[in-house]
């Protein structure tokens, strides 16, 4: 397994895009010591910042981790990630298979544009985690985002497809989501704002917006196979799903594809 | 060509020449046993023969709920065409018709999609999603892609396209000369739950005996197929008859499998479990059908099948 060690506190925001198990195993330590980091004019390189030990596996440690590293895991294929301790904006952005995880919490726009793997963070995720950045046509576009703590608020804005699950969430879960799925143990209000296509599924909610509309209660088989699919991943995610649901339907102040699922009573 | 003798019935020492078909397999479930074998029956019906109906098809197995993607108990059903194209024209016909009408149902890839013998993609929930006039919805579920067509029992789930299988075989056969019409259909009874009881094959005809076996061609201009004379018992005694005296019934079993293996087996357990029954059945002997071996490039020579399988 390859080690990167903080040895302290960065001076600046690091972007750590491409620093994956598949690049790495390609150089010596001393050639990945010159890999440019640093964000300002300072021409930080991974050896200025990092202690680095390189086994050619396919596996990366970056250990002591804090909130100033950004985009870690960004544009990973292959192999696995792990994280102990914070990371910043933009974790695993664009991925497009492997394992991400990370021990601590996340900045905003975790997982956005990623189109494969699977990222786990163990913490909170701040704002926008599987969202779109502004301007981007998607947020999460395929991925699995599990968020063992609480995520922000827009979770999964303008996603295209995926998954995430996450304890919690804020206001505005859902917003403007194109297509995917999205359970969470408690959202805030005014989910689905705006939202084509793509499921919520809820135990609990805040306040819904008028244009979602209840359609009852069906015993639908889409949920089976959510459950199915989560029960490894998600096991208290996949029991809400066996649950009996209410289904509202949403939102139609736009096409009105998507849906809410929230338990009956 | 001597006879070869199994359980002490003679086997005619020919074989059963099969074709190349394209075929696909589904899984339909619904929420209770009843009702999945209800969609499985009602899309398997009229299609013994692939000439008149368009296709052959039949139950392969019912599933428990553990088998099933969603959990609901379920059936598997093989799905037979000329080709491709005429198996899609086929299956949509009937999903639509017999399955997304079927309460409760929903339909399943019945085939694995890394299975190494899978061919080509038919579309299937991606055009029975238009019954949804726009209302319907994709869902990607665990690498799958799934179509909700909104019914008013809810909603119909269909897998987004199904595979087919390459090296499908139809058209193995036996054929059972007995001497009684009630011991010698007891015959083709055994034969066809033993043939039944290997995967990947089915019998496609009424309860897997098909009475009225055909020649191809006939004196009336125009019919592709008409009675096989040799084996009609009232026609003894005629040139060209290939029944001895005592023979006065045939029947037969038509099988069609997703390899030419699963054939081979359904055909080695059907002889194995008729002419152990046999016996005192009043069965004379077990033969195949066969055009000289110049139709079909599968050939299931009765004396490979006398030996339990390798």
């Amino acid at each position: 397994m390859s080690t990167l060690t903080l040895r302290e506190a960065p001076p600046e925001r690091l972007d750590l895009t491409g620093l994956d198990p598949a690049r790495l195993a390609g150089l010596s330590e001393a050639e990945a010591a010159r890999l440019a980091v640093g964000t300002s004019r300072r021409g930080l390189t991974l050896g200025d910042c990092f202690a680095i030990s390189l086994d050619g596996s396919d596996c990366l440690r970056i250990l002591g981790a804090t909130d100033r590293l950004d985009r870690v895991g960004a544009g990973l294929a292959a192999g696995r990630i792990v994280v102990e301790g914070d990371v910043g904006q933009r974790l695993g952005a664009g991925m497009r298979g492997g394992t991400l995880t990370v021990s601590g919490s996340a900045g905003p726009f975790a997982g956005t544009a990623a189109t494969g793997g699977t990222i786990r963070i163990a913490g909170d995720a701040a704002g926008s985690a599987g969202g779109a950045v502004h301007g981007a046509a998607a947020g999460l576009d395929g991925a699995t985002l599990v968020i063992g703590g609480s995520a922000g608020d827009r979770l999964g804005d303008r996603m295209r497809a995926g998954l995430i699950v996450a304890k919690r969430a804020g206001v505005h879960a859902g917003a403007r989501m194109i297509a995917g799925t999205i359970v969470a143990d408690e959202i805030g209000d005014y989910p689905g704002y705006g939202m084509r296509r793509g499921t919520l599924v809820a135990a609990r909610h805040g306040a819904l917006l008028p244009t979602f509309v209840e359609t009852g209660r069906q015993d639908l088989v889409v949920l089976r196979l959510l459950a199915k699919s989560l029960q490894a991943l998600a096991p208290e995610a996949a029991a809400l799903l066996r649950a009996p649901l209410r289904r509202y339907s949403g939102d139609l102040a736009t096409l009105g594809k998507g849906e809410l699922f929230a338990p009956v009573g | 060509m001597p006879d070869l003798i199994l359980h002490g019935i003679r086997v005619e020492d020919t074989f059963a020449e099969a074709f190349d078909m394209a075929a696909t397999a589904l899984v339909l479930t619904a929420e209770t046993p009843e009702w999945a074998l209800i969609a499985a029956t009602t899309m398997t019906g009229f299609a013994t023969s692939v000439i008149g109906c368009g296709a052959e098809a039949g139950i392969d197995a019912v599933l428990s709920p553990d088998e099933t993607p969603d959990g609901r108990p379920g059936v598997r059903v093989l799905l037979f065409g000329f080709d491709a194209g005429g198996l899609k024209d086929q299956l949509l016909r009937r999903v639509g018709q017999c399955v997304l009408t079927s309460p409760g149902s929903a339909v399943f890839a019945g085939i694995a999609w890394d299975d190494p013998n899978v061919g080509k993609a038919l579309k299937l929930g991606g055009a029975i999603r238009y019954f949804g006039d726009g209302f319907a919805t994709a869902k990607r579920v665990a690498g799958r892609r799934y179509w909700r067509t909104p019914v008013m029992d809810g909603e119909f789930l269909c897998e987004h396209s199904v595979p087919t299988v390459g090296g499908a075989v139809g058209g193995g056969n036996l054929l059972f000369l007995g001497r009684r019409f009630a011991e010698t259909l007891r015959v083709a009874e055994i034969a066809v739950a033993a043939a039944r009881a290997v995967p990947d094959a089915i019998l496609p005809f009424p309860g897997g005996v098909v009475r009225s076996g055909s020649k191809v061609g006939a004196r009336t201009k125009g019919m592709m197929a008409s009675t096989n004379d040799a084996y009609c018992p009232t026609l003894k005694g005629r040139a060209g008859s290939a029944l001895p005296p005592e023979v006065d019934v045939v029947l037969e079993i038509v099988i069609d499998g997703l390899s030419a293996g699963s054939v081979a087996a359904a055909m080695r357990a059907a002889l194995h479990a008729s002419t152990k029954a046999g016996g005192e059945l009043g069965l004379v002997a077990v033969t195949a059908g066969n055009y000289g071996g110049n139709l079909g490039r599968h050939h299931f020579h009765l004396r490979d099948l006398i030996g339990e399988a390798a």
